[in-house]
């Protein structure tokens, strides 16, 4: 089973909620942590890294011996990645999708490949877990390829629980799909609320069964409660805000470590989506 | 024309509360929500949207079942498995880069124009506003990230207003290097925590890669006093101005609950004391900026 | 020979854009005879990245062989660069201007890119 840890807006205790979930897990899981922009999960899991690889997208590398500089891959290019300049062809790698469209267009076969570096991806262990997280080098502009990369990772014989980026454009897509939940995590006030309907949709879209997780629940207001009644989505756990939780959160403490109380809380909450999940339900979206 | 983007690399830390904040103090400027993926910043300002425009960007490709032969061909072309083997496009997967499109050898497919969003130009009691909504699941954020940039630009200069606040977007990917080129420059929200400083650290490399000064300042700094002296550190070490720190303070989230900026709701807690000497020295900064460059 | 200019306009009278990539028209002149054709870069005004890059593909098509134009970016610059185009930035007035100032050797030509990278 994988289960896609979500938020729309950033800063909810999502990474909170899938460190937690995972340790609290008895079985073999591994844990995937797709924000690769800002991968924080490994500052929680504290896992031995045992490889490091560096991740690379195909672009296209010219050989000016056999180009007519006929034109034909600058035209083809959606992105304005590779030009005719004079007497030459010039390949823009960072602006470059990898889709091959200049390299099979190319009467010549002038054009071959080489990589453009996306980032890392690492792996490790901790007791018995796998974590696999992906980097995403500074400058780069193109999640979702890495994160794709990360995701080639998955077990299918093992729970799977993947931390995904906030917002709900290609990055978070690319985070869930494919998922069998999508847990979204919020909170209960107006930023909370309206990021949460762009997230909900983003699932639907998907469709993809979901429940939502309210951190924080005793700031803010009732808005998030009645949506997700409204709208059918079962609220699966709910956590008040308690200053000694977000002073743990800070050192990079995980609560299911040290308190069996939060730790049966988490198991009820991996048994709750389980029994979503085994019920055939009708897809929406 | 100046333009501070205040962003945070981790989200949640509090970047869109203080940018509402810094509108109520702030004189003669525009603001910009360049967070189009999750944008909250109109919850605060309540803008009346005085232009709408759609967004256009990128294209999808469409079979025509009618003309296909199911030859093949673009299912083998495609590298972003977009293609199901009933010869239907997966929008969401379709990269559109149109080499199914170009290939097709019984022009089969069609390769239209999205409309993924739409962007405003509003008035609000803080001033003009630019901001969009980026449709669920569309790609191009950081294209319309740089056209709402523009377009805060261009109000101000019709405006004659010399100061652009933008709401920036989290991470370090496409949208944020799309609201950092040409910046005057930037504050980054931090906030005390191991992932707090962890983020701070990438986001400000990212600003460093564009030759852009940085500014920083901790939220919520009495969480973990620790970890927000080390974030003051490691600004130090890099050359990144600290302006400030900022206690935790329920107020934020009561402001944000009634819809109004830190100063409507209450302008005299620790909070909001701390956030004013923030603003200032921010404002001080790009003053200081302003005259080094006209010298 | 032929020089490009980037243009609010079509004709020598229009005043220089700054911006090179998203320039409505380039205007290329032959700096003998002032004949000139008006290149429209309306589709680029528009594009998303790289603007700058087929802007440059545009002045090379046309055989011009320096750039006068207000601003130019790395990418831009890299392109004209490859295309063996001089680029002098910081030009202003009109493109009549431009051309006559060219001919009297009053640009002078830049060895890097003058604005940041646009997305």
């Amino acid at each position: 089973m994988i289960i896609s840890v979500a938020s729309g807006k950033g800063g909810t205790g999502k990474t909170t909620i899938a460190t937690n979930l995972a340790c609290s897990y008895e079985g073999s899981v591994q844990f995937l942590d797709c924000d690769v922009e800002e991968p924080n999960a490994h500052l929680f899991i504290r896992p031995d890294i045992h490889d490091v690889e560096t991740i690379r997208t195909p672009v296209p590398e010219v050989d000016m011996e056999k180009c007519t500089l006929c034109g034909k891959c600058s035209e083809i290019c959606q992105f304005n990645a590779i030009a005719v300049l004079g007497e030459t062809v010039l390949p823009f790698p960072e602006l470059c999708h990898s889709c091959g469209g200049c390299m099979a267009v190319c009467p010549e076969k002038a054009i071959t490949e080489t990589g453009r570096e996306l980032g890392i991806i690492e792996r490790g262990s901790r007791k018995g877990m796998a974590f696999i997280h992906g980097k995403l080098r500074i400058g780069e502009a193109m999640a979702p390829p890495l994160i794709r990369k990360v995701r080639e990772n998955i077990r299918p014989d093992v729970l799977t629980i993947i931390d995904a980026p906030p917002g709900t454009s290609c990055p978070v897509i690319a985070s869930m799909k494919g998922a069998d939940f999508v847990l979204l995590v919020t909170e209960p006030t107006p930023f909370g609320l309206y990021d949460l309907k762009l997230a909900l949709g983003a699932v639907k879209l998907l469709g993809i069964p979901c429940g939502l997780v309210i951190n924080r629940s005793d700031i803010g207001d009732d808005h998030v409660r009645a949506y997700a009644e409204a709208e059918k989505v079962p609220v699966l756990m709910e956590i008040t805000f308690a200053r000694k939780i977000a002073e743990a959160y800070s050192r990079g403490e995980m609560p299911v470590e040290t308190d069996d109380h939060w730790k049966a809380m988490f198991r009820e909450l991996y048994s709750r989506i389980a029994a979503i999940v085994q019920t055939p339900i009708e897809k929406t979206g | 024309m100046q333009e501070l983007v205040v962003i945070s690399g981790k989200g949640g830390t509090g970047k869109t509360t203080l940018l509402a904040a810094f509108a109520s103090l702030a004189h003669n400027k525009v603001l910009c929500d360049a967070d189009v993926d999750a944008a909250d910043l109109h919850l605060i300002l309540d803008p009346k949207i005085r232009q709408r425009h759609d967004f256009q960007s990128g294209h999808t490709a469409e079979i025509n079942p009618e003309a296909c032969t199911r030859c093949g061909l673009c299912r083998e072309l495609c590298r972003f498995d977009a293609i199901g083997e009933n010869f239907q496009v997966d929008p969401i997967s379709c990269e559109g880069c149109g080499v199914c499109y170009y290939f097709c050898p019984e022009n089969a497919i069609a390769f239209p124009l999205n409309t993924c969003g739409e962007w405003y130009v509003s008035d609000t009691r803080f001033g003009p506003m630019a901001h969009a909504r980026l449709g669920i699941a569309e790609e191009n954020s950081g294209k319309l990230v740089t056209l709402i940039r523009q377009q805060g630009k261009e109000r101000a200069q019709r405006d004659g207003l010399d100061l652009l606040l933008t709401d920036g977007p989290p991470g370090v990917g496409c949208p944020v290097i799309a609201s950092l080129g040409g910046a005057t420059a930037v504050l980054i929200v931090a906030e005390p925590s191991v992932s707090g400083l962890h983020d701070m650290e990438r986001v400000a490399q990212l600003a460093a890669g564009f030759n852009i000064p940085a500014m920083v300042c901790i939220n919520k700094f009495d969480i973990n006093p620790e970890q927000g002296k080390a974030i003051e550190a490691y600004a130090e070490k890099k050359n990144i101005a600290v302006m400030g720190r900022i206690p935790f303070d329920p107020m934020f989230t009561k402001a944000m609950v009634m819809g109004k900026t830190l100063f409507e709701y209450n302008g005299r807690s620790e909070g909001s004391d701390a956030v004013r000497s923030i603003w200032e020295k921010v404002a001080q900064r790009l003053d200081d900026m302003e005259r080094k460059n006209s010298q | 020979m032929k020089i490009a200019i980037s243009s609010r306009g079509k004709d020598l009278d229009s005043p220089i854009d700054p911006r090179f990539g998203r320039a409505p028209y380039l205007i290329i002149v032959d700096t003998d005879s002032l004949e000139f054709e008006a290149v429209d870069n309306g589709a680029n005004m528009n594009a998303f990245k790289g603007a700058g890059i087929q802007a440059a593909a545009a002045v090379s098509k046309k055989g011009a062989k320096a750039l006068l134009t207000g601003h130019c970016g790395p990418k831009a610059f890299q392109a004209l660069e490859a295309a063996q185009i001089k680029v002098a930035n910081d030009v202003s007035g009109t493109v009549r201007d431009a051309v006559a100032a060219y001919n009297e050797g009053n640009v002078s030509f830049s060895d890097n890119p003058n604005t940041d990278a646009h997305w």
